[in-house]
Parts: C-alpha cells; sequence; structure tokens
C-alpha cells in the first residue's frame, strides 16, 4: 500500500472527528483553547501509534475470541503510560484535561484502528496509520480549539487579540455542540467540492 | 440533605451529556426515535450504577491496600467489560423480557466513556460507597433524561425542512447546543 496516501487519509477524507465522527467526547470537553487541543491530541496519537504497533505485532497470536478484551489491555497499557508521563512533566495540562486522559481508553478511534486496520495490516503500515489518524485527531482539535478559544476569549494560544472578553458562551459548553456542528456541516461542503 | 443536593446536581447542573460531555457517542447514535432512546437509557442506568458501586469497593479494598492505583485505568475497564458481559448472561437466563428489551443496546456500554467516566469521577470526588451509589444512579438518570428530550426533539427535527448542508448530525449536534443552553439555566440550583 502507498504509505503517503495511508498516513494522509486521516486529514482530511477519512477525518477521525469531522468525516467517520469517532471521539467525539474529549473533542467536545476539552477544545476550550488551542492548546488543550493539541495536548489532548498528541497523547490520543501517541496511544493510537502505540496500540497500532502492537495489536499488529501480535495479531497472530491472539485467539479470535479474545481479541477485542485483548486489544483494551494494549490500549489501556498505553493510556496509563501517557497518564503517568504528563502527570510528572506537565501537570498543568494534566489537570486542565483531567479525566479526559485516562477515558483515551474509551475513545472509540483508538479500538476502532486496533481493530479494524492493525489487526489486518503489517506494523509498519498500521504504525504509519495510526500516526496520520492522530495528526487527522490533532488537527481537528486545534482548530475547534482556535476557534472557541478565538470566539469566547478573544486570544490566540493565549495571546489575547482583543479587549476585554468575547462571546463567553462558546467557552461553555453550548458553543462546544454549535462549533462542531458547524464544523462537520462545513466539512460535508468541502468534501463535497474534492 | 447532601444527597439531595447530589442528586440535583448530576442530574440537572453537570448533567453528563450536556454540561460534562460523556456518552456523546450512544447520546448522538441511538437518539433518533424515543423508543431506543428509552431502551438505552434503562440499560445506562442499570449498568453504571452497579459499576459505579463495583469499581468503588475493587479501588477500595484491593488496589488501595496492594497500593496499585496507577492501575485504576486498565483495571476498571477491565471489570467494565466483564460487568456488562456478565449482566447479559444472567439477564438472558433470569429474565428473557427485560433482555428481550435491553439486549442490543448492553455491548454497547462497554465502550460508552460516561461508564468509566463515573467510576473515575467518584474517586476524583472521593465519595463514599453511598454516595458513589447515588451518584451514580443520578448521573445514569440524567443521561436518561437528556437522551428523552433529545430524541423527542429529533423526532420532529426529521420531518422539519432543514437546509441541506446541516442535515442529520450537524442539526443533531446544533440542537444539543441549544438543549445544553436551557440546561445551562440550572446552573445557579447547587452551589
Amino acid at each position: 500500500m502507498n504509505q503517503w496516501k495511508n498516513f494522509t487519509k486521516g486529514f482530511i477524507q477519512e477525518n477521525p472527528i469531522l468525516v467517520l465522527l469517532l471521539g467525539t467526547c474529549p473533542t467536545l470537553a476539552v477544545t476550550t483553547s488551542g492548546i488543550n487541543g493539541i495536548g489532548m491530541g498528541l497523547a490520543t496519537t501517541f496511544v493510537l501509534v502505540g496500540s497500532n504497533t502492537v495489536v499488529s505485532l501480535i495479531k497472530s497470536t491472539i485467539p479470535d475470541k479474545v481479541r477485542i478484551p485483548a486489544f483494551i489491555v494494549v490500549i489501556a497499557s498505553f493510556v496509563t503510560i501517557v497518564q503517568l508521563v504528563m502527570q510528572a512533566y506537565t501537570p498543568t495540562l494534566y489537570d486542565t484535561l483531567g479525566i479526559f486522559i485516562p477515558l483515551i481508553v474509551v475513545n472509540c478511534i483508538v479500538l476502532g484502528r486496533a481493530e479494524a486496520f492493525a489487526s489486518k495490516q503489517s506494523v509498519l503500515s498500521s504504525a504509519i496509520d495510526g500516526l496520520g489518524m492522530g495528526f487527522g485527531f490533532t488537527m481537528a482539535l486545534f482548530l475547534m480549539g482556535s476557534v472557541r478559544e478565538a470566539l469566547g476569549n478573544g486570544s490566540f494560544l493565549g495571546n489575547k487579540f482583543i479587549e476585554g472578553d468575547g462571546v463567553l458562551l462558546f467557552i461553555l459548553s453550548p458553543g462546544a455542540f454549535l462549533t462542531l456542528g458547524y464544523f462537520i456541516a462545513l466539512m460535508n461542503r468541502i468534501k463535497k467540492s474534492i | 440533605m447532601e444527597y439531595i443536593v447530589i442528586i440535583i446536581s448530576a442530574i440537572l447542573v453537570s448533567n453528563i451529556v450536556l454540561a460534562q460531555f460523556l456518552g456523546i457517542c450512544p447520546f448522538l447514535g441511538v437518539s433518533t426515535k424515543v423508543s431506543t432512546a428509552l431502551g438505552m437509557s434503562a440499560a445506562v442506568v442499570f449498568v453504571i450504577t452497579l459499576a459505579t458501586m463495583v469499581t468503588w469497593l475493587v479501588n477500595e479494598y484491593v488496589l488501595v491496600p496492594l497500593d496499585i492505583t496507577f492501575l485504576q485505568t486498565i483495571s476498571f475497564i477491565l471489570i467494565i467489560a466483564f460487568l456488562v458481559q456478565m449482566v447479559e448472561i444472567i439477564l438472558k437466563k433470569i429474565s428473557p423480557p427485560l433482555y428481550q428489551a435491553l439486549g442490543i443496546y448492553l455491548p454497547l456500554i462497554t465502550t460508552n466513556c460516561a461508564v468509566l467516566g463515573v467510576a473515575l469521577l467518584v474517586q476524583a470526588k472521593s465519595y463514599n460507597l453511598l454516595e458513589s451509589v447515588v451518584y451514580g444512579a443520578s448521573i445514569a438518570t440524567g443521561f436518561g433524561f437528556a437522551m428523552l428530550i433529545f430524541s423527542g426533539i429529533r423526532e420532529h427535527l426529521e420531518l422539519m425542512g432543514t437546509p441541506k448542508g446541516l442535515k442529520g448530525i450537524p442539526i443533531a449536534l446544533i440542537t444539543a447546543g441549544i438543549l445544553s443552553l436551557a440546561f445551562m439555566g440550572f446552573s445557579g440550583l447547587v452551589k
């Protein structure tokens, strides 16, 4: 398989959030600022690459019947690694993201890629697939976070560009639903014109 | 009194779907009809209450004494997966009609992040056993409540002339946004 195509398919055509609609919970919850979006995205990317690689390595040794629990254990191990590393090196980000770090375990993207892709493909393809999907996820989170931060707080990556507050609604929970709704509508439009 | 505060805040003020963003997948996925929403909510109430109780006990009497709380995530998700399977088997045996009603929703619940979310939230809030169970049951009721309202709206939405680009998921999300705005009105209820 063409590895470059494998890498870039997660960006637009199969973007996990905007097209496949997987992993909506963290998307809505952590995108209150651009930085949070990047942090969550990178954490998920690490888990995706790790779990895809390991699942692909052990795919022939796992009996078919217990494959889902086995995948979940692999994923949960990587999530625990991320959790401990973030707690040690980026404690403020860890506190902001809160329970959404351990909840990467139940993020449908990770299990979805393990089941749909890594359990059938070679190790290299799986790792690249994880990386591409992770980037697509991070990109979408960053875009959403930036838009919400710009509208709600009048800042970009923490740098204020207007005086006073923005439209606070966009930082609060309704803004998350509204922003994602319009993003997906926009994405449908873009996909149609490609 | 404190239990009333827990119940009101879990159902209305910090509604699990509309304010804490957990369990969005089933919220969007099975909310197109009121009847399926009702089935899903019942299954969720059942599993969350049970899972909260079991994970609390395991954490208190296994993980903490052995000093292996860093295994929380792994052990909780395995317990939940195991519980869901067991509930399914037991229901099939003892109450076939209930199994008929809830059966198809049960396997979906393992990946419902609300279940793991509540188990972890309870730890973060350091509730005792009774408080945890009350909290779990209320959170699940809140989930069902939001689900029912939302599915009712979506049934009507089907018949409306939605702009082409917004059809389906986008309009559902925008509706959820407005619903979430309405729920924000409750935020003054509990400090």
